[in-house]
């Protein structure tokens, strides 16, 4: 690994957490049987040419650059081909991308150390490995010219693909030298362009490949997908987490007209049919019994209370579970003269709600071997978890990946829930029948792996300059890792990332934060932007609350802070935001400023949120962003990126909250679930810090700061602020 | 039962019955994945078509219902549609899976409204869900395509 992607990852505590599990995976691989050297295997089926896993030419000189990491809006199919596309100096125009296959050996995510998209990660983690792609096949071609031409290498240049030296006037494309390019030996260590020589990153030429086919309906997602002789499933699942099939008649089921089977798998009884319609109405009248005797029995509200009992330290904390310390130092309980601040906080399950509900279509004991065609974000995690319920070596499972419908973390969990229950469909079907799983949007509400229910309560004494003395802070929440088989041996920081490590808490004399990881039966799982989807709102809206309690002005009292602290990037970001939102001037009529800041996936963010109170409610205007993160490749996707995270975070922030009654999910479609629409979008303004830094993540940095701006500006209009999401409760 | 339809311009003998929804009919049975299956009850907008020019949710609008009627998908639109060159020019889409019905949406509205305020936007936009956020570039967007038509089109006719 080289030292720029070092850098990146020593910035991100996602990445930290994320070599880990990598790790820990492996580890998993192990358990079920397979080596190393089997999960690794997979390249065995990939056909690599001359330029290398990444990069194909064509004989027309059209450059194909392999991403191996999916594209589900965040824009990096764009980005990582401008990266191979500027060190290769070819014609952008000419440039396209296809999505790698599944092999880990090929593809690892050099961050996770298996193939993946996550943590904000793909353009960091790939940003050495393609630069080198891209010279290598540069050099390749220069070579190739040289020879050809008996003219020194060093006199030739490259420019949009077309190969020139000057003093002979000899010009050729990529196409034109490509058998001989394809003839030398790429170098190791092929020569990098100073950043200053860049002409495509970090211009406005990088825009998307893939605008034309999402516009005209031919972009192909795996609910698209339609193979010869394909049935549909669709899965009757348990009401409640941790309910299990004690029966079913399925007498009803198989009259229905299309329907060809009704069978049990673990998580449910499937109705197998020749269309997706056929398939739904058999569930509709398929009767199944459920043995509840281990689902949960708890509901939001019962663990609403439970973990505000003992954040406070009442009630007794059930067997093992104990408060694990992220950040302690000085005696911050010790009586001082400074004003407190006390305050809870509360953040309730939030469901990924992808536009494309969760589905998956697999082929198993074919000929050719097991087959997904899905979306998938975790292409090891997916052949691991295949290869378990099929008995083959996860190297052996074929994956062709395809756009996702979004995802949000969803398609990337540790069980690959939905994929196998597929698989365990399609295994029984057998004979390589392709098998498209498809899930209702209720189906994919009710299934869990939430953000989970989260409690904060925190305290905070000032010194005498109104900073704070001393900052006692207590979370509850469940552990996103625990459980699982690849749970971490330390602390799972992912909880508490953006509290701990927080500029505030490391100016701050006197820290006692502690977390508590209670076991519930709801899963949950990272959701855009993880740890930080609740702490950066509790870190900044408190500082605000702290800036109101010293008599200061929040930007004032936040450059102080990070002054304190030494956080020169956060000061870049917030005094950009600042002068760009004309933090100085006063605020049009009738609507109030808030501000945050926010560093996760090694960027930083901040935004300046103009709020007008409607009947009492929030209505958010412009918001002035800027962000630092690293070298920007793409200003255009960095600025989608951001105008999305902010609408992602502010219908958090505004409206979705996933209720459960009784062990089981109460809101289950968007006429129940509301979420973020047209007319509450704020118009986002964003600008970028110049860095020379390594580029760094920009699909989850956009999410988190929007909440607490815009708590911010209604505690300007209010002096209250709020203590609980969603502002607006359906 | 056949229920007899004109899509596209094409007419159509669809062997589904009657109950189906038009979505399901269009993707499984017609081969037109253009439209997408988002929630199955109309509140999310990714399956919109038009239907005589009217925008419908074709998940919860059973087959039966359109019988003779025009039905135009985002395969219909041909693929120049000034709102598709707006959408490719100011990259719109992120994940894209939304689009088609956003782009549907915003066609019916041109048709009626050819230079809709934000607030007409708004209103004739408002039942098209993206989570991806990109509502902000869908808006920018319309105004871009209802710009170019009013320029291209002659004063006479505008």
């Amino acid at each position: 690994m080289n030292s720029h992607v070092d850098q990146a990852a020593a910035r991100s505590g996602a990445t930290r957490r994320d070599l880990v599990v990598g790790t820990a995976l492996v580890s998993g691989a192990l358990l079920v049987g397979c080596s190393p050297a089997d999960l690794m295997s997979a390249g065995a089926k990939t056909e690599v040419g001359a330029f290398g896993p990444f990069i194909r030419i064509a004989a027309d000189g059209a450059v194909t650059v392999v991403s191996k990491h999916i594209e589900f809006g965040q824009g990096n199919h764009a980005g990582l081909a401008a990266i191979v596309a500027e060190e290769l100096d070819a014609d952008w125009s000419r440039v396209s991308v296809e999505q790698a296959p599944a092999n880990a050996k090929l593809y690892a995510n050099t961050q996770i150390g298996v193939q993946g998209t996550g943590g904000s990660s793909a353009i960091s983690n790939s940003w050495m490995q393609l630069r080198k792609a891209g010279a290598a096949a540069r050099a390749m071609f220069t070579g190739a010219a040289a020879a050809a031409w008996k003219v020194p290498e060093a006199e030739i240049t490259v420019k949009d693909g077309l190969v020139s030296h000057a003093a002979s006037g000899k010009t050729a494309g990529f196409g034109d030298l490509i058998q001989g390019a394809a003839a030398i030996k790429p170098p190791a260590e092929p020569r990098l362009k100073s950043p200053e020589a860049f002409t495509l990153i970090g211009t406005d030429r990088v825009r998307r490949k893939d605008s034309l086919a999402k516009s005209t309906g031919q972009a192909r997602y795996t609910q698209d997908v339609h193979l010869e002789g394909m049935l549909t499933a669709v899965v009757a699942h348990a009401p409640r987490f941790g309910a299990k099939v004690s029966g079913f008649d399925a007498a009803e089921a198989r009259k229905v007209a299309g329907v060809v089977d009704v069978i049990q798998i673990p998580t449910g009884v499937a109705v197998v049919a020749k269309s997706t319609w056929a398939a739904i109405q058999g569930r509709n009248v398929l009767k199944v019994t459920w043995d509840e005797s281990k689902a949960e029995g708890r509901g939001s509200a019962e663990l609403e209370a439970q973990y505000a009992g003992w954040a406070a330290g009442k009630g007794t904390l059930p067997d093992k579970l104990k408060w694990e310390s992220f950040e302690n130092r000085g005696d911050a309980a010790a009586a001082g003269d400074g004003e407190v601040f006390e305050a809870t906080f509360d953040f309730p399950f939030l469901a990924h709600a992808s536009m494309e509900p969760m589905n998956c279509v697999a082929q198993v004991g074919g000929k050719g071997g097991t087959k997904l065609t899905v979306a998938s974000q975790s292409p090891t995690v997916d052949q691991i978890n295949t290869a378990r319920i099929v008995g083959a070596l996860p190297g052996s499972i074929q994956i062709e990946t395809l756009f996702a419908g979004g995802s949000f973390g969803r398609r990337a969990n540790f069980q690959s829930d939905y994929v196998a229950e597929c698989v365990h469909i399609a295994k029984k079907v057998g004979k390589g029948t392709p098998v498209k799983l498809v899930w209702t949007r209720e189906d994919d509400m009710a299934a869990g792996y939430f953000r989970p229910l989260t409690h904060h309560r925190v305290k905070v004494r000032l010194d005498k300059d109104g900073f704070p003395a001393a900052w006692t802070h207590r979370v509850v929440t469940q552990s996103l890792m625990k459980g699982s088989p690849l749970a971490p041996k330390g602390m799972d920081t992912s909880t508490v990332e953006g509290a701990m490590g927080s500029p505030y808490l490391k100016v701050t004399p006197a820290v006692d934060c502690q977390v508590l990881m209670p076991e519930v039966g709801v899963p949950v799982l990272w959701w855009r932007s993880v740890g930080a989807t609740h702490t950066a709102f509790v870190m900044e809206h408190t500082v605000d609350h702290l800036a109101k309690k010293a008599g200061k002005d929040p930007v004032a009292y936040r450059l102080a802070l990070f002054e304190k602290a030494g956080a020169a990037r956060h000061i870049a970001v917030l005094k950009l935001a600042a002068e760009k939102a004309g933090w100085d001037k006063p605020a049009p009529a009738g609507v109030t400023r808030g501000v945050a800041v926010h560093e996760c996936f090694g960027s930083v963010v901040a935004q300046i949120a103009e709020v007008r109170l409607v009947d009492g409610n929030p209505k958010v205007g412009r918001v002035v962003t800027a962000i630092d993160c690293g070298t920007a490749i793409s200003p255009d996707q960095i600025a989608a990126q951001m105008e999305g995270g902010t609408c992602f975070g502010l219908s958090a922030a505004l409206h979705d909250e996933m209720i459960i009654k009784a062990g089981a999910v109460d809101r289950k479609n968007f006429d129940a679930y509301p979420v973020l629409r047209h007319s509450e979008a704020p118009k986002v303004e964003t600008y970028i810090v110049a860095s020379a830094n390594p580029p760094s993540g920009v699909g989850e940095p956009g999410v988190p700061v929007i909440a607490p701006a815009v708590a911010n500006a209604v505690l300007a209009a209010t002096g209250t602020g709020a203590f609980r999401l969603p502002m607006i409760r359906a | 039962m056949a229920t007899s339809l004109e899509i596209n311009g094409r007419t159509v003998q669809v062997e589904a019955a009657p109950d189906t929804p038009l979505l399901w009919v269009l993707r499984d049975e017609v081969g037109l994945t253009g439209p997408k299956f988002g929630c199955g009850i109309g509140q999310c907008g990714a399956c919109t078509v038009l239907a005589d020019g009217t925008p419908v949710r074709s998940c919860s609008l059973p087959v039966s219902a359109l019988s003779g009627m025009k039905i135009t998908t985002i395969e219909g639109l041909g693929g120049a549609h000034p709102l598709q060159a707006a959408w490719v020019k100011l990259d719109v889409p992120q994940c894209g899976y939304c689009q088609s019905g956003q782009i549907m949406s915003a066609a019916a509205l041109l048709a009626s409204n050819p230079r809709p305020s934000d607030a007409e936007i708004d209103a004739a936009m408002e039942g098209n869900i993206c989570r991806c956020g990109a509502y902000q570039r869908i808006h920018a967007a319309i105004h871009e395509a209802a710009q170019a038509t009013a320029q291209a089109t002659p004063k006479s006719r505008a």
